[in-house]
């Protein structure tokens, strides 16, 4: 992984000993609340319901032990033993004081972490793909270009105050795993026009995004060949910090401004500014690419046999395990290898959450098993990347100890969720109740493989940090009269072939909810075609039946298809 | 006479000998005093002979929402140009900046103006600024240190054009 120089070490000690000095002054009082929010939260910094809430950068998602030790050690020593990895590759802690935010940023320098622009109007951390590097269907490894953003849009002095967020991401893979139409710009990597033979370029996407205003990302630029990067970002984020709206704060995407303007123009006024950028001093050299690149080779594998004998036993002999595998376990490049998704999803437990005490665990798992490397994936897991088949065992027994080897990736209970009104000033509902209530409803295991692949995702409020519009499932926290209710969404998906949910009608109540997705399930069940996914079910049926399951007769339709449920 | 008004000019406070005049409706109607002035856009544009005819150097100020190709043809016939940043949230400036320097060639003064403030300075120095009229009520030789923020920095800008990869690798083949 990419490891910081006296250059890199410079510019975060220097931000450490800047926001040492604001806090200082706020304190002072000779910084006003509102001159000092844009300072705080460009270091990641939020005042919550109950105390500030601090977001940590886990640049696209990618963690050392040491690092990750670090997180433990200040979830001990500054927070409530815990912390809260998001739906964006990052982690928060929920308690810190105000007062002790420097030398929590100052800990986390020491070990070349930090909360650089995590939230403000300004470009968010990068995100990307949780395989990458490992994953059997990469093209080109995205996280030598997710770096080269990260350090471009570090303290980018013309982007600070955008008319709002602004977030890329990064994916090279056949598949999308990084939810790159769903980012104010998408970055895939391709080799020449066709995508398949030539030089690695970029093709470019813009104006995607979830919240209130869901939008897929539309392709401003087919391929960008790779020393063009940086200008064009410059470029497109130079049009949309001058024209995007600044009057209304749910209108101030570049998602609005590239649907307002249309592609066409929105595109043409991109190239007159990169005209003036194109070839000039930001144009990526081959020597920088080759410098990054290099801290992501590959570690030193073995070279094994791709069946490990003792594996294929434990599987035989032992069911927990072998479902495990099924579910937690992904396919890697290397012959004999394979990465291991840790489920935070464990029913009881707020998705995304873990203990000082676990991911110290965790730790010592990734250095005996996964050369002391941790990935976090968009959907709140971490991912050992590089474990060998035959250790595959082992890792599932201490896993299990430490609560992380649900097997449930991909199926029902591994619910992708915000933290919700329980502890965020935006929401409007809590989430991590709702998530519970369903976990503890689908607690038979059995039942649940049978169900298969579905992505319930919630949010407690419009911002959709939970992306609920992409949820096979979604829900969304909506404040009715003051009372917290829940709107369903069905047929989103992320990935290539992304798409939005749909509604499917009024909302319900807190304590309905777990009945309402048991509803839904048993109506897929019973429609479903052999081993169709609930997706593929949801797209051939419709809304309908699903509706008549949760609304009776008041959506219209006769129930009675669903007679055998 | 009111008292001397200071800004920060070149990393140093000095005492400004320039007249902002304000936003007006009418740029025709506008009184134009003696001395150096930094007129507003409209005024410029009701107003540009009398104001060429002035024998005194000249300034003009854009407001967030104006466009630097406003000035494109008469652009070195200003010894001066301020961007008004009505909140130091609003960050079209900063692009304004940038585009007068690199797109348009401006070599005179570039002063930010309006709510300009202690912990804004340092990207606005990078994106072009050689001025910066420190809102009054703030202590301008505090503001001054914040151009030392930070000592290096990833990306090519208006005050370094040559981003820290290509500077990095020179420093690593001298080495």
């Amino acid at each position: 992984m990419y490891k910081y120089d006296q250059y890199d070490q410079t510019i975060v000690d220097e931000r450490v000993a800047q926001f040492r000095d604001q806090t200082r002054r706020f304190l002072a009082g000779e910084l006003s609340e509102d001159e000092f929010r844009p300072l705080r939260l460009q270091n990641g910094l939020y005042v919550q319901k109950h105390a500030p809430m601090l977001r940590v950068a886990i640049p696209y998602g990618l963690l050392s032990t040491r690092q990750l030790r670090m997180l433990a050690a200040i979830a001990r020593k500054y927070d409530r033993g815990y912390a809260h990895f998001t739906t964006r590759q990052n982690i928060q802690y929920n308690w810190p004081r105000l007062e002790e935010v420097p030398d929590i940023l100052a800990d986390l320098a020491s070990v070349e972490m930090h909360a650089i622009q995590t939230s403000g109007n300004c470009i968010r951390n990068t995100t990307s793909d949780q395989f990458a590097g490992i994953a059997h269907d990469e093209l080109i490894d995205p996280r030598p270009y997710a770096e080269l953003i990260r350090q471009w849009s570090t303290f980018h002095p013309e982007f600070a105050y955008l008319p709002r967020k602004f977030k890329i991401a990064v994916n090279g893979a056949m598949e999308d795993r990084a939810g790159t139409l769903f980012h104010d710009i998408g970055v895939h990597a391709v080799r020449g026009e066709d995508g398949n033979t030539g030089e690695v370029g970029f093709r470019i996407l813009v104006g995607g995004g979830l919240g209130r205003t869901p939008i897929l990302g539309h392709v401003i630029r087919e391929y960008l060949p790779r020393e063009h990067l940086f200008t064009y970002l410059d470029a497109i984020l130079r049009v949309y910090n001058r024209f995007g709206r600044r009057d209304n704060m749910y209108k101030a995407r570049i998602k609005i401004l590239v649907k307002e303007l249309g592609l066409a123009r929105f595109s043409a006024e991109v190239d007159a500014q990169w005209a003036n950028l194109k070839d000039g001093p930001s144009t990526l050299t081959q020597t920088e690419i080759d410098r990054v690149a290099a801290f992501f080779i590959d570690p030193i594998y073995e070279t094994i046999a791709d069946v490990n004998a003792d594996f294929e036993k434990h599987q035989l002999e032992n069911k927990a395990f072998a479902r495990w595998v099924t579910r937690n376990v992904f396919g890697h490049k290397k012959p004999g290898y394979a990465a291991v998704t840790l489920s935070l999803k464990k029913t009881g437990v707020a998705p995304g959450d873990a203990t000082d005490a676990q991911l110290d665990a965790v730790a010592d798992l990734a250095d005996q098993y996964s050369f002391g490397e941790i990935r976090v994936s968009h959907e709140q897991n971490l991912i050992l990347a590089d474990v060998k088949k035959a250790d595959l065992f082992a890792v599932w027994q201490q896993a299990r100890q430490i609560g992380f080897a649900t097997p449930n990736i991909g199926l029902l209970t591994d619910i992708i969720a915000c933290p919700g009104g329980d502890f965020c000033s935006l929401a409007n509902a809590k989430s991590i109740p709702v998530a519970e209530a369903i976990q503890r409803r689908f607690d038979d295991l059995d039942y649940l493989f049978d169900i298969g692949d579905i992505a319930i995702n919630i949010s407690g409020c419009m911002n959709a940090c939970g992306h609920h519009h992409v949820g096979h499932i979604g829900i969304l926290g909506v404040d009715k009269h003051g009372a917290e209710f829940y709107q369903v969404t069905i047929g989103g998906s992320q990935g290539l072939e992304a798409a939005l949910g749909k509604v499917i009608g009024p909302s319900f109540a807190q304590d309905e909810m777990a009945d309402v997705v048991e509803k839904l399930i048993k109506t897929y069940i019973a429609l479903r075609f052999e081993d169709e996914d609930f997706l593929d079910t949801a797209k051939r049926i419709g809304l309908e039946p699903f509706k008549a399951s949760v609304y009776g007769k008041k959506s219209g339709h006769s129930s009675s298809e669903l007679a055998n449920v | 006479m009111s008292s001397i008004a200071y800004i920060i000019r070149d990393g140093a406070v000095v005492a400004d000998a320039w007249t902002l005049i304000p936003a007006a409706k009418d740029g025709a109607a506008v009184a134009l005093p003696p001395g150096k002035l930094i007129v507003p856009l409209n005024v410029w544009l009701a107003q540009r002979d009398a104001l060429l005819e002035r024998q005194q150097a000249l300034g003009i100020w854009l407001d967030s929402n104006q466009a630097p190709a406003e000035l494109a043809d008469a652009i070195n016939r200003f010894a001066l140009i301020a961007v008004n940043f009505p909140k130091f949230t609003d960050g079209r400036g900063y692009s304004i900046a940038a585009l007068l320097r690199s797109g348009y060639g401006f070599k005179g003064e570039l002063r930010a103006i309006g709510d300009v403030l202690r912990d804004q300075l340092f990207y606005l120095q990078r994106v072009g600024f050689n001025a910066f009229a420190v809102r009054a009520d703030k202590d301008i030789h505090d503001a001054l240190t914040a151009l030392n923020d930070f000592s290096e920095a990833y990306q090519g800008a208006i005050d370094r054009p040559l981003p820290l990869f290509r500077r990095r690798s020179t420093m690593a083949s001298a080495s």
